[in-house]
């Protein structure tokens, strides 16, 4: 037995092998190891994505094997595990120079990634092969917990924590017995926030209301508070590294960046609190603060540009840099101005549970998170390759990195316009003339308009698709043949 | 560059400031989760007690309020057979626990938060889709344990696949969309004209 267990783990420790790189630190090899399987889970994002899409256009594709439901799932559930893997990497890439120290338990830190890759393994195993149980607490401890986007069984979500404690801990200790800074006060303040957060969303209530009430605790307080906290670390960290900004003036932005943030996405969290049974005084209090989230928004957009302009777009990682621009741009666009047009509760009366929302979700979480990911998937393939050139001048003028971000952003931008015609369409029809009743809900979905919203809406997830090919080509081929070493930057202080 | 920022941009005072504003921020958060808890906890004028499935249940248009808010009626007991609180919640809770294993939210929503291949859930008990209110109880019954073979066209073409639920699982499951029609959802959805509506304008 334990020879096969030897084996085995031999095996799968042997396919993380190329992170064992010279170039790197500690720190920088396991963040590798979390790119790498980050990159598995976007793709199966994308396809699980492409599934259900086709679901809406021919009902019966794959009916009674691999329903809606768990195309569905899978999908929302590949994307929150891999932003989260693309987060917990970044911070570990950064860990060691933001701290000056290495890692105080790095072994742990690789357990934790073994055991987290395992864990989503399984959960995805039964979502794949048992997909739902009897109506009893054991379905919710193993198979399936059933409310969006927190899925993963509960024994799950204890392996979860018990990792993400180990994340904490890493950084924490290490921050402790290196160097404290802006950028690492916030982070870790925030990491405690993100992770006490999720206990909010590990226990059963047969009160529907109270059962949503803290289910949105997890999922708002984690994408429109902490998880923008921490990009907006990661972004700091990123154009002092790629710019040679200054530190004073990149950390000043983060604390603006957190004072315009949570005090308007805390309360914010009101916006959810409209029609789950909650009291009215939430119409007022959501709708305000909710309405100011785009604020941040744009100071991060003003921060990211000026920074760039003022160091006339020398970087050391034009890919990198290219797509924290587009993450400034999406994150307003698809955070700030998609969540704008429909939070104030007079028209989210209409467009709660439509394709309204879908459409929302697909370009702000494309749009604030992926992106950012992707960046600095670059710095890492950059420093991997030995610190090589990344700037102008890349083999055959950088074509498929700039195809790729290209296609990308076009696909995902594509899919949100068409979910939001549907959106509109269904807000109408459904809605305000029909009264939301199932006969109006199946008049609007059968509606020309929604139908082709649907057929275009799968056109530009294969776009999307194809730019995630090209995506991962490029980032298994940049820099492979590059002598040149990096951009040097003048540091100004 | 080298001179000092003005007071107002320095990093130091805008440190303080992000303190100040998240910490405020929390405790207003904490302030309202309670009494928002208060408001809704089962068996208050939001939420109401399990029981409420002994009773007519209707949403209707409240003109005084200006919304759309349920209306808590006469004696309907659910299956024929008035039951007592604890054995409403039993009930309930199966619903719920088999609403969650079965991963309905991935198709349909609850309170207007799920996915959206399929129709809301929220006022599932009312729907005028249930034909009359006599037989409402056995059509959602025989719906849930085998929706491919009665399934009814709809011009979309999706249907529900069989999910395997039982017969036991499926009185819970109407039990927890009955008792969840009656939660004040703030007027959502607006509009909505209900199968008693429908019976009785």
């Amino acid at each position: 037995m334990s020879a096969i267990l030897s084996n085995v783990s031999g095996k799968v420790t042997s396919l993380f092998a190329f992170t064992e790189n010279p170039h790197l630190n500690g720190g920088q090899k396991l963040a590798s190891k979390y790119f790498t399987v980050a990159m598995v889970l976007f793709l199966a994002q994308l396809l699980f994505g492409l599934l259900a899409a086709i679901q809406f256009i021919w009902p019966d594709f794959l009916f009674g094997w691999l329903d809606f439901s768990v195309n569905r799932m899978i999908h929302t559930n590949a994307m929150v595990v891999w932003l989260l893997y693309g987060f917990l990497g970044s911070v570990y890439w950064f860990l060691e120079e933001e701290s000056g120290s290495e890692i105080v338990g790095l072994k742990l830190g690789v357990i934790g990634f073994y055991v987290l890759t395992i864990a989503v393994t399984l959960v995805v195993l039964v979502y794949l092969l048992i997909q739902t149980g009897p109506g009893k607490d054991a379905s919710i401890w193993f198979i399936n917990e059933g409310r969006e986007y927190i899925e993963a069984p509960r024994w799950a979500d204890i392996g979860i924590v018990v990792v993400i404690l180990v994340f904490f801990y890493n950084v924490a200790a290490t921050f402790a017995k290196g160097r404290w800074s802006g950028v690492s006060g916030v982070l870790t303040l925030d990491l405690i926030a993100l992770a006490g957060l999720y206990t909010a969303g590990m226990f059963y209530l047969t009160n529907i209301t109270a059962d949503q009430y803290w289910w949105w605790w997890v999922i708002h307080l984690w994408v429109e508070a902490t998880w923008e906290v921490l990009v907006g670390c990661i972004m700091a960290w990123s154009l002092m590294h790629l710019l040679g900004a200054r530190r004073k003036i990149v950390q000043t932005w983060l604390y603006i960046e957190v004072a315009l943030m949570f005090g308007s996405g805390i309360l914010g969290l009101g916006h959810h609190y409209f029609w789950i049974g909650t009291p009215d005084y939430w119409f007022s209090i959501g709708g305000f603060f909710s309405a100011l989230e785009p604020i941040p928004l744009v100071a991060m957009v003003v921060h990211s540009v000026y920074d760039a302009g003022v160091h006339k777009f020398k970087a050391t990682n034009h890919p990198a840099m290219a797509w924290i621009i587009a993450h400034t741009f999406g994150n307003f666009i698809g955070a700030g101005v998609w969540g704008f047009m429909q939070t104030l509760p007079q028209i989210n009366l209409y467009t709660h549970g439509t394709q309204w929302s879908a459409s929302h979700g697909h370009i702000a979480f494309f749009g604030a998170y992926a992106t950012i990911n992707i960046a600095f998937f670059y710095m890492a393939v950059q420093k991997w390759r030995g610190n090589v050139w990344m700037s102008g001048d890349l083999p055959g003028n950088g074509w498929k990195w700039k195809w790729s971000i290209g296609l990308l952003n076009f696909g995902v931008l594509g899919m949100t316009v068409a979910l939001l015609i549907a959106g509109y369409e269904q807000a109408f029809i459904e809605r305000a003339m029909q009264g939301s009743t199932w006969d109006a809900y199946f008049a609007a979905q059968s509606h020309p308009w929604f139908r082709e919203a649907m057929v275009w809406r799968t056109v530009f997830g294969l776009v999307t698709i194809g730019g995630l090919g090209l995506l991962i080509w490029d980032l298994m081929t940049i820099g492979k043949d590059e002598s040149r070493p990096a951009l040097a930057l003048t540091h100004e202080d | 560059m080298s001179q000092q920022p003005p007071n107002w941009a320095s990093e130091a005072r805008w440190k303080k400031i992000a303190i100040w504003v998240t910490a405020g921020s929390f405790v207003l958060l904490i302030f309202l989760t309670f009494d928002t808890l208060s408001k809704t906890s089962v068996g208050g004028e939001r939420v109401r007690a399990y029981s409420v499935i002994n009773q007519e249940i209707d949403y209707r248009f409240n003109a005084q309020k200006n919304r759309f808010m349920p209306v808590i009626g006469k004696e309907a007991p659910l299956f024929g057979k008035v039951v007592t609180e604890t054995e409403a919640e039993q009930l309930v809770t199966l619903g719920k626990k088999t609403v969650q294993s079965k991963n309905c939210m991935n198709c349909h929503t609850l309170l207007g938060n799920g996915a959206y291949y399929a129709p809301d859930l929220t006022k599932a008990w009312l729907d005028p889709n249930w034909i009359d209110a006599a037989n409402r109880e056995n059509l959602m019954l025989a719906f849930l344990k085998d929706p491919v073979g009665n399934a009814r066209a709809n011009a979309s073409g999706r249907k529900m696949p069989n999910l395997g639920i039982t017969d036991e699982e499926a009185h819970g499951i109407v039990a927890f969309l009955k008792w969840m029609s009656a939660i004040d959802t703030n007027g959502f959805p607006n509009n909505f004209k209900t199968l008693n509506a429908k019976e009785q304008p």
